[in-house]
């Protein structure tokens, strides 16, 4: 067992854990976030993607251990209260979901993309989430979606 | 309903159930943890084919964490087989399916024991302390070797590897009307397997109240109802002891339209124990056991006339059970076989479909189930014999499709279509795509030989949706009835509870639902919550698959509100001491006629039905209603979808540029989610034809086990889609919805593999198989030329 410190959507955490321990079992299992989902083995899908220290990253191929004094913020986390991330607020005005597995991991991408490149271009957003799968939408409205909360026009 | 009262259908609302879903405050089934929750993990046959020597769990238990562990002998007492519901003949061969195998494994992933422990890491360790020895068998991989005389069996006792033969010929006779044909053309086409791939992974949590005897059953399912019913049925917990629970469900597409051994096998394991079990799928366990779609060869042959007018059409189909029957296998390819005649008129048809056991996952019902399939045949093998005649794809086409004006249209296949405009919704597509202009570039690039060809692919689609009919559902062996329940509560406070059969998992049924109640009883959207998924919480249901959640449970929700509206004019004409014939209702608000200051609203009356000081003479309290909705025909919506593929002839590869569907899918509750349906299906159409398939090796092992072997499509390999619809209703429900949830997928893959045949067929290509990879591509280029 390893002691480690870790802050998530703004607590911080000490626990002991096994060195083997994923970043999304601590999450979801220990912490109870459950709101990052996993939904693959091999770091494909990209559905539980959440921000490790400023960089999006697949919780599922991060060492709980390796998250040690570091700043995690989870798609629980982006919400001010009662007003909701734009990307959130995107996603639902685009109906860019539908079954909303991979929504969480979508938006965390997503918000990692418009920090880097807040203006980008549909082919750049499209780039930029290929390591997040979705198998309800297409993607056309996701593109939408991202497209509007970087403040563009998007056609309908 | 009168005009002034739908506000709601038809509207693009925003979705009720996307809160919870972009906040992270989801209710999926593996987040469910309690005190003193048991993980289960569960050792799976690393060969395709072997008889179980010898199973010892007992190493297992020496290790940490470890509470139990089971070989299927173990937990063969009071664990049956589990079910097939539709066995398609009379004469079906329908082998033994344990949860957990026995003798045999039969496939790579097949369970042969079960390790219970206090945590997943622990459950996972444990299973390679447990010790197995197989002796190989041979592994029965092709379709047509399987038929063989002397074939090796998936089923040694059952002396065959042929699960059944299902015929079907109807119009004239086929042999005859060949000789009258001018043109008959052959071609053979394969429907490689899929892996559904939702991507929530399978989960189930099974909560034993010991002393009652009650278990509470959390999955992934699409299903819970009919999952209660067969599982009651498997393990002997009786049926009223049982509650399942569809939380958050995070895609099916087919994939949860089961019951899987894990469910049972939680069931048993929680029964024996008496503590709550949990058992969640990794993805790439859920590749090899979660069930797979489509594995089909399908021989087609057509005969026409010169001009072009189609005489008849043969279909001789090999369906791959894999290796045992699961919920509804067997009849997959059936669905399909009312399809391959498709949208035209035609003299003859002859279908003949053999089921063949083989050592593989199983396959079941995949988006679409059976007509993307058919509608695969039929559309390739138009563009083929349009190829064959000189004449345009689309010319073709219309020579041959059923007019508007013929509906309703007996299908040479036997069923009614009951509404449709095929020539609207291929003109509007037409104009949409630029047809005209596309065709024109391409020649222009054929002439100047330029390395990337421009293909144009036409699919003029349709498919029976909406399951319903009980009646043809029961002439068709299934096991259960095609019906949907809904109820309404009209509570006190003026508030709505609609309780549906439905369970959806990514359809939006909360917010259609409501658009539907609301409009017909007036409340405001805002007003109405749709209970649904539990089968404490909603009793009765026929649960969401084949595109039947609207077309049958929104019918069933209209139906109910309809009630409700009828029993609350009788209180309010007597509130208002007018006859029920003198009241208008519009807007929530009863008036009588002539005198509208004489007013009540539809949740005033809902109080006073709560309080009954005072209702009409006989009637029961309350105005809540309910309604069991059993449409007498499928719905059968259509469309045509264009295709535009750039392929690049020196490196096999293929780009989609455009890709425009017109769809027809009767009225629309809700035009954003119907056009989410649409890029979904499409997108998962688009994954055959171009990015998938379940590839085995000579042993029967599964190399495309993982989201890293196995292409489910990104962003970056989609386009963007143009969509948009025509409308003629359905005449079969009162809403006159048609169902869109596997419409995309059903015309999609033909749309695609004939832009890219398109391509080449200048260069002498006529098929390239599917997924048309580059490497594909390539090879069918290099053999034409060669």
């Amino acid at each position: 067992m390893t002691r480690i410190s870790v802050t998530v959507d703004g607590t911080t955490y000490e626990d002991e854990v096994e060195p083997r321990l994923l970043l999304v079992h601590y999450l979801r299992d220990r912490l109870g976030l459950t709101g990052t989902p996993v939904g693959c083995d091999t770091s494909n899908c990209g559905a539980c993607t959440v921000d490790l220290d400023g960089e999006s990253a697949k919780s599922c191929s991060v060492l709980a251990v390796q998250a040690d004094g570091s700043e995690v913020t989870t798609v629980q986390g982006l919400a001010r209260g009662d007003a909701w991330h734009p990307l959130q607020q995107a996603f639902r005005e685009r109906h860019a979901l539908q079954c909303g597995y991979c929504t969480p991991g979508m938006i965390m991408a997503a918000r990692d993309l418009l920090r880097e490149n807040p203006a980008p271009t549909a082919d750049e957003v499209r780039h930029a989430l290929e390591g997040n799968l979705c198998r309800c939408t297409g993607y056309q409205n996701i593109v939408r979606a991202v497209l509007a909360a970087s403040g563009q026009e998007v056609a309908s | 309903m009168t005009e002034a009262t739908e506000r709601e259908v038809g509207r693009a609302r925003l979705r009720k159930e996307d809160a919870r879903l972009v906040t992270g405050q989801t209710t999926w089934t593996d987040n469910i943890q309690m005190t003193g929750l048991l993980h289960l993990a569960i050792l799976r046959s690393p060969m395709a084919h072997a008889r179980v020597d010898r199973v010892d769990v007992s190493p297992a238990l020496e290790r940490p964490g470890v509470v139990a562990a089971f070989a299927g002998r173990d937990l063969a007492d009071g664990l049956g087989s589990l079910p097939c519901a539709w066995p398609v003949t009379e004469d079906i061969v329908m082998p033994d399916h344990p949860p957990v195998a026995v003798d045999e494994v039969r496939y790579a992933g097949d369970p042969v024991a079960v390790v219970v422990a206090r945590d997943r890491y622990a459950a996972a360790d444990a299973l390679e302390a447990i010790e197995v020895d197989y002796t190989p068998l041979p592994p029965v991989l092709d379709l047509e070797a399987a038929l063989a005389e002397d074939a090796p069996l998936v089923h040694a006792d059952k002396g065959t590897n042929r699960c059944y033969v299902w015929p079907l010929a109807t119009g004239e006779d086929y042999a005859r009307v060949k000789e009258r044909a001018d043109v008959v053309l052959t071609r053979r086409y394969r429907q490689q397997r899929l892996i559904p791939s939702a991507m929530e992974p399978r989960a189930v949590v099974v909560t034993p109240l010991p002393a009652s005897g009650e278990y509470t059953l959390h999955s992934t399912t699409q299903i819970p109802h009919i999952l209660r019913i067969m599982l009651a049925m498997v393990t002997g917990i009786p049926e009223h002891k049982l509650r399942v629970i569809a939380p958050d469900v995070g895609g099916g597409f087919g994939s949860k339209l089961q019951v899987y051994g894990e469910e049972a096998l939680a069931l048993a394991v929680a029964r024996r124990l008496g503590r709550p079990v949990k058992w969640t799928e990794s993805r790439s366990e859920g590749c090899l056991a979660t069930h797979h779609g489509r594995g089909m060869i399908q021989d087609v042959e057509i005969a026409a006339t010169r001009e072009g007018r189609l005489l008849g059409l043969k279909v001789d189909l090999l369906a791959d059970m894999g290796a045992y029957l699961m919920l509804v296998t067997p009849g997959v390819p059936i669905l399909g076989a009312f399809m391959y005649p498709g949208i035209y008129k035609m003299d003859a048809y002859d279908f003949t479909c053999t089921g063949v056991f083989t050592t593989r996952t199983p396959t079941d019902a995949y988006r679409g189930a059976g007509r993307p399939e058919a509608t695969f045949a039929i559309e390739r093998i138009m563009d083929e014999l349009a190829a064959e005649l000189g004449l345009d794809p689309i010319e073709l086409r219309r020579r041959n499709w059923i007019r508007r004006e013929e509906f309703p249209y007996p299908s040479i296949a036997g069923l009614t279509y009951d509404s449709g405009d095929y020539a609207a919704a291929t003109d509007k597509a037409l104009a949409l795509f630029g047809y005209d202009d596309l065709r024109a570039e391409q020649q222009k690039r054929h002439e100047r030989g330029d390395p990337v060809r421009l293909g144009i692919g036409v699919s003029t689609y349709t498919e029976m949706c909406g399951l319903a009919p009980s009646r043809v559902l029961g002439d068709l062996r299934y096991g259960a009835g095609g019906w949907e329940a809904a109820s309404i509560r009209m509570l006190p406070t003026g508030k709505v509870e609609v309780v549906t059969g439905t369970s959806p998992h990514g359809q939006g049924h909360v917010t259609s639902w409501s658009q539907i109640a609301a409009d017909v009883l007036g409340v405001p959207f805002e007003d109405v919550e749709v209970v649904h998924g539990d089968t404490k919480a909603a009793p009765q249901g026929m649960d969401t698959y084949g595109s039947r959640s609207l077309v049958v449970g929104g019918a069933a929700v209209h139906q109910a509100a309809v009630k409700v509206v009828g029993k609350a004019r009788k209180v309010a004409a007597h509130l208002l001491e007018a006859d029920e014939d003198d009241l208008d209702f519009a807007g929530g608000v009863f008036s009588v006629k002539g005198s509208p200051e004489a007013r009540t609203t539809i949740q005033e009356i809902a109080f006073a039905a709560f309080s009954s000081h005072d209702m009409p003479e006989g009637m029961e309290p309350t105005i809540n209603a309910e309604h069991v909705m059993d449409p007498e025909n499928f719905s059968y919506p259509h469309g045509t979808h264009l295709c535009a593929v750039e392929v690049d002839t020196e490196t096999g590869r293929s780009t989609i540029r455009s890709y425009v569907c017109v769809d027809d899918v009767g009225r629309v509750v809700n035009p954003l989610i119907v056009e989410g349906q649409v890029h979904g299906g499409v997108a998962q159409g688009i994954g055959q034809a171009l990015y998938e398939e379940a590839v085995y090796d000579d042993e029967g092992n599964l190399v495309s086990g993982t989201l890293a072997d196995y292409l489910v499509p990104s962003a970056v390999d989609l386009p963007d889609f143009v969509t948009d619809r025509t409308e003629t209703p359905a005449t079969s429900n009162p809403l006159g919805a048609k169902g869109v949830g596997e419409s995309g997928t059903i015309a999609a893959t033909p749309a695609v593999v004939n832009a890219i045949v398109d391509a080449l067929r200048p260069l002498g290509v006529t098929d390239v198989a599917m997924p048309c990879t580059p490497q594909r591509v390539w090879q069918a280029i290099e053999e034409a030329s060669a």
